[in-house]
Parts: structure tokens; C-alpha cells; sequence
């Protein structure tokens, strides 16, 4: 995807300046002349406003951090945990390498798909959900593990799953 | 051997992430000691103790300190706190029990080095333990710890920050990790230049896990050769080794650096689970190579481990019982690996795919021999013909499984299935009981 499909001035006014109110501090954790290191968490912080980090909101933080946008687009599409398109309203992402499947992540992961009716991971119909494997999280003595919004949860089993998926808004 | 506890000690107690609860503990004690001391006095201290470096590389921490350029300013510290290697589950708990013991770490690491600016670089997934380092930082910085003068009376500057990254194994290596905190994607620098002489924003920089910056208080309070004492050869102190797969009690074992590893998962972790028989064990992290059971009867200090034919690498030790298949695991791993290569180098971006392929064919019944033989030639292709160390890391498992495993890997290719039938992650697949040093996880 390049960055010509929208530029900044298709955002919400309200929304654009509610990111460069909370951009500002975290800019001062870098020296004023290093500026574009801040793009990961200028990314983030266009994710969690925007919902995900369309080429506009690449655009809107390269412009802000004094960089091109072909730099906000490497990073957008390196790291996972940028979403460059539209997920669901919540993204469950379960860890099924060694540790995990070692302590039953592999049989989650069969338990989610079908919980959620998907055949493989994607969002459900409804665009309540996105499901997704990943890799390992850190949590490879309290296995299994899975992030929900990029909060963890560990020790899974079928009915921990159940209760935390229908705990969410 | 002794029972010394420098990381641990305090996980467990009540509020042991707050300031008040370190400082009531002889928190920030060194500190108030070493503002006391020459700053070159610190780092002769850390060489004498003998601290190798604990993200998985063992590199000896007070010699990768002199490497700075005598006369270049400004410099910086990172520390690395990207634990993303599988298996590897340590530096989390440092952060979420004790954070202050890692600030400490830095204030005098920076102080001995001349740094007045540190990051640490911690990974997008660990949300939780960004937000606790977060609060310490910002407690100290009220306390006045940390800010214009440390301890609020030496006339040293010095700034930390918290930043996170977004999901990435190849930034915890540590050119990657620069490129990332100067707002890239991950790829890996040539080297040399080495990070200590041009690193973040071209300047010298020293890269540091949180796990070899968490020791440096204990050294600079009891003395480099007390540090060395608890180690033996070229490594001191103790290690915070992590057990997980098919053990009784999974968790984070502090334990000298050269503890047995048969000890460690039999005895502390509870032995094998349901009584079965142990078959194979990743003794440092996915990217080790993988032990046969008759072989785990070895110090796990890094140059025995090496000597067994593997690496104590980031201590993540990751255990099989009977029950297990080789090559589904090694499938599982090939992808992680194929994943999460950079892509920046054609041996590796394409060879980590091809092992990830000829592996999901074996294990799904439609392998022959000579895959596994390809597969064996993919791996030894990979290795040392990469920038950075994650093409290694990649051919290392693939190499040792197949050498090891290769009767189970052939019998896949003649059956055409796995011939321990569809459990392929073993019997037992739940979760257990685990622990972190003295903090108990019930499931």
C-alpha cells in the first residue's frame, strides 16, 4: 500500500489534535534533534486514536516527527503489533510456540477457532474479533499465554478463555 | 555451592516494586556508596566480578564497558529488555518485583560509564512491565534519585526512559535494537563498528540485559570477588535460569551460574511430568542447541555448556518428555524463525522459509529422506553467512535436532506420519503450578 491512498487532512480535526496533545510528552523523552525516534510510539499512539495506522496516519506522524513517510510506512509494516488495516474491536492473540503448545497453546488455538466459528485466524463477522497466533510472549513458565488488547494472560485453559473473552465490552 | 539470592531476593514481599519497600530493604545503598568512589573504581569492580553478560551471548560485562572511545561524549546506555527469545522468561519478573534493584543498575552503570541518558528498550508485548518500570522511574525521579543530581546531592545528571518496541525478535539484537529506538525497522548492522564505539544516533553506546544490569548494585555493594566467589572459571554471580515444557513445577530458579542442569529441572523443577521419561532439553533459549537426556548432566555455567556441545545462552531451558515429538517441535520452531527473520539477508530470509516447509512436510506425512538430508544442507548454508546472529540462531536448532533425532525425522519420512501417533506435544498439555523464585503461580 503506498502512502498517496490519504493524507492527514482526511482525519478527524478533533482526533489530529488530540494526538499532538498527548505527543508531546512523549517527545521529551528524546533530544529535540531526534526527533523520529518517537515513531513507534507515535504509531501507537495513531493506533490507538485511529484505530489502525492507515497510510494518513503515517503520514501524520512522519509529518509530525520531521521524517518522510516512506520511513512511517517501513515501521508501520515491520512490527506485528502495528496494524496497517482494520482488525476487529478486539484482537486475541494466543502464543502457540514450544512452551506454550507444550502446556496445551496448540489445543487453545484449535478451541478459539472454533469458539469463533473462524477456519483460520482472521475476524470474525461480526468484526467483534480478531484472532491471531503469535509468537512466544515471555510467558514460558506460566504457559499458555495470550495477549487480549495487548493485555496478557496466562495459565490458560478452555474455561479461563471463556471467562476472559466474555469479561470484554 | 552457595545460596546466595542477588535477583531475587526481594520478588514476593509485600509492594516489592515500590520505592519504599527497596529503600527499606538497603535499596540504593551502592548508590549512595559509589557516589562515594572514582567512577573507574565501579568498573573495575564489575571486571573483577567476573558478570557476563545475560541476554545470551556471555560476553564479559566490564571488558565490553572499556571498549568505549576514551574521549567521545555524549554516550549511552540501553538496556535491553526485549526478552523475546522462546523459552526465556526471566527478565520480566526483575521488572514486575523489583524494578528499582534494574534502576539502581543503571544509575550506577551510568555513573561509572559517564552517561547521562539510558533507555530500555522493552518489548511491545510486555504492557504490564512497561507500566511498573514506568511508575519506578517516575517515583525515583520524584525522589530525586535520579534527575538533575543523583541522590538529590552528587552534582551527575541523569535521565532514563522507557521505550517500548511492537513486536520483533530481532531487535533484542542489539544493532536491531538501535535501529528501532531511532525509529526503524529492525534490521541488524554490520559490524564492526561495534555498538560501544558508534551506537545510538552514531554515538558509543553500551548495550546491556536487564539481567546483567540488575547484578551490578549487589557488586558494587559486596565487591567484585564476592560476585566472582558465587561462580566459578571465567563466570560469576548467579543466574536466573527458567524452566518450562514437561516439568512438575515450571518457573524461574535463581541458582549459581554453573548449577547442574539434570539438578535443576529434576530436583527444583519438580522432575518430569507423570512420571515419564525424559527425552530432550533446550538448555539456553530456542536457538541452543538441543540436548539428548543422557547428556544434561552438566554445569550450566556458559563455557561447560559449550563444551557439551550447546549454549546457557539467555538460561531458558525448555524440557521434552518421552511423549514429545522432535519434529513437531523443530516444525514449530522453524516458523518462529521464518517469521521473524528481518529479511535483510538472503540466507536467512529464504533458508529460515525453506526449513519451515521441509519441516511442516515431514511432520504432516508427505517428507521423504532426502528432505531431511535438504534440510540438514538448508541449515549449514544459513549458518555464519548472515550479518547478524539470528541466521545462527536459526540453523543451530535444525542442525542439533536432526543430528540428534534423525532416526524420529526418517521414521516420519517412511511412515508417512508421526509414528508416536497425533500427540505430537506429548500426553500431558495443561497448564501447572509455576513459580518465580519464591513467588508462587497457582493456575
Amino acid at each position: 500500500m503506498t502512502n498517496q491512498a490519504g493524507g492527514v487532512e482526511g482525519l478527524p480535526r478533533e482526533k489530529v489534535e488530540q494526538f499532538d496533545r498527548e505527543l508531546a510528552p512523549i517527545l521529551k523523552r528524546y533530544p529535540p534533534d531526534r526527533k523520529a525516534s518517537a515513531m513507534i510510539p507515535a504509531l501507537r499512539l495513531g493506533q490507538a486514536l485511529f484505530g489502525h495506522v492507515s497510510p494518513a496516519v503515517q503520514a501524520l506522524a512522519a509529518d509530525r516527527l520531521g521524517t518522510s513517510p516512506s520511513r512511517a510506512e517501513e515501521v508501520a509494516t515491520f512490527y506485528v503489533m502495528l496494524e496497517t488495516h482494520p482488525t476487529g474491536k478486539h484482537l486475541v492473540e494466543l502464543c502457540t510456540n514450544v512452551s506454550c503448545s507444550l502446556s496445551g497453546g496448540d489445543q487453545l488455538w484449535a478451541y478459539l477457532k472454533r469458539k469463533l466459528a473462524l477456519a483460520q485466524a482472521g475476524s470474525t463477522t461480526d468484526g467483534r474479533y480478531t484472532l491471531r497466533e503469535v509468537e512466544c510472549l515471555g510467558s514460558c513458565g506460566t504457559a499458555p499465554a495470550m495477549l487480549v488488547d495487548e493485555e496478557m494472560y496466562e495459565q490458560l485453559t478452555p474455561q479461563k478463555v471463556d471467562a476472559i473473552l466474555g469479561g470484554l465490552k | 555451592m552457595s545460596d546466595t539470592l542477588i535477583l531475587s531476593a526481594r520478588w514476593g514481599k509485600p509492594d516489592s516494586a515500590a520505592l519504599s519497600t527497596y529503600r527499606a530493604d538497603g535499596g540504593y545503598a551502592a548508590l549512595d556508596k559509589a557516589l562515594g568512589m572514582e567512577p573507574s573504581l565501579i568498573v573495575d569492580e564489575v571486571k573483577k566480578s567476573n558478570l557476563r553478560g545475560r541476554g545470551g551471548a556471555g560476553f564479559a560485562t566490564g571488558l565490553k564497558w572499556t571498549f568505549l572511545p576514551k574521549d567521545v561524549r555524549p554516550r549511552y546506555l540501553t538496556v535491553n529488555a526485549d526478552e523475546s527469545e522462546p523459552g526465556t522468561f526471566k527478565d520480566r519478573y526483575i521488572i514486575e518485583h523489583d524494578p528499582h534493584m534494574l534502576i539502581e543498575g543503571i544509575a550506577l552503570t551510568c555513573y561509572a560509564l559517564d552517561i547521562h541518558l539510558a533507555y530500555v528498550y522493552i518489548r511491545g508485548e510486555f504492557a504490564r512491565q512497561a507500566r511498573i518500570l514506568e511508575k519506578a522511574v517516575e517515583e525515583a525521579r520524584a525522589a530525586g534519585i535520579i534527575g538533575s543530581k543523583l541522590l538529590g546531592k552528587k552534582d551527575f545528571d541523569l535521565e532514563i526512559h522507557v521505550h517500548r518496541g511492537a513486536g520483533a525478535y530481532i531487535c533484542g539484537e542489539e544493532s536491531a535494537l538501535l535501529e528501532s529506538l531511532e525509529g526503524k525497522k529492525g534490521y541488524p548492522r554490520l559490524k564492526p563498528p561495534f555498538p560501544a564505539v558508534v551506537g545510538l544516533w552514531g554515538k558509543p553506546t553500551i548495550i546491556n540485559n536487564v539481567e546483567t544490569i540488575a547484578n551490578v548494585p549487589w557488586i558494587v555493594q559486596h565487591g567484585g570477588d564476592a560476585f566472582m566467589a558465587l561462580g566459578t572459571g571465567k563466570s560469576g554471580g548467579t543466574r536466573l535460569f527458567g524452566v518450562s515444557g514437561h516439568v512438575n513445577r515450571p518457573g524461574v530458579y535463581e541458582k549459581p551460574c554453573h548449577y547442574n542442569l539434570k539438578k535443576l529441572i529434576m530436583e527444583d523443577a519438580g522432575g518430569i511430568l507423570g512420571g515419564r521419561k525424559l527425552k530432550a532439553v533446550i538448555p539456553g533459549g530456542s536457538s541452543s542447541p538441543v540436548l539428548a537426556a543422557h547428556e544434561i548432566d552438566i554445569s550450566l555455567e556458559f563455557d561447560a555448556v559449550k563444551a557439551a556441545g550447546s549454549m546457557s545462552g539467555s538460561g531458558g531451558v525448555i524440557v521434552f518428555d518421552e511423549s514429545a515429538c522432535m519434529v513437531r517441535a523443530l516444525a514449530r520452531l522453524t516458523r518462529f524463525y521464518a517469521e521473524e527473520s528481518c529479511g535483510q539477508c538472503t540466507p536467512c530470509r529464504e533458508g529460515t522459509n525453506w526449513m519451515e516447509g521441509i519441516c511442516h512436510k515431514l511432520e504432516h506425512g508427505h517428507g521423504t529422506a532426502a528432505d531431511v538430508a535438504k534440510l540438514e544442507q538448508v541449515a549449514n548454508s544459513i549458518a555464519g553467512n548472515t550479518i547478524c546472529a539470528l541466521g545462527d540462531a536459526a540453523a543451530m536448532p535444525v542442525q542439533s535436532f536432526v543430528k540428534k533425532f534423525k532416526a524420529e525425522f526418517l521414521q516420519h519420512a517412511e511412515l508417512h506420519r508421526c509414528p508416536s501417533g497425533d500427540h505430537g506435544w506429548g500426553l500431558t498439555q495443561a497448564p501447572r503450578d509455576a513459580v518465580a523464585g519464591p513467588v508462587r503461580y497457582a493456575r
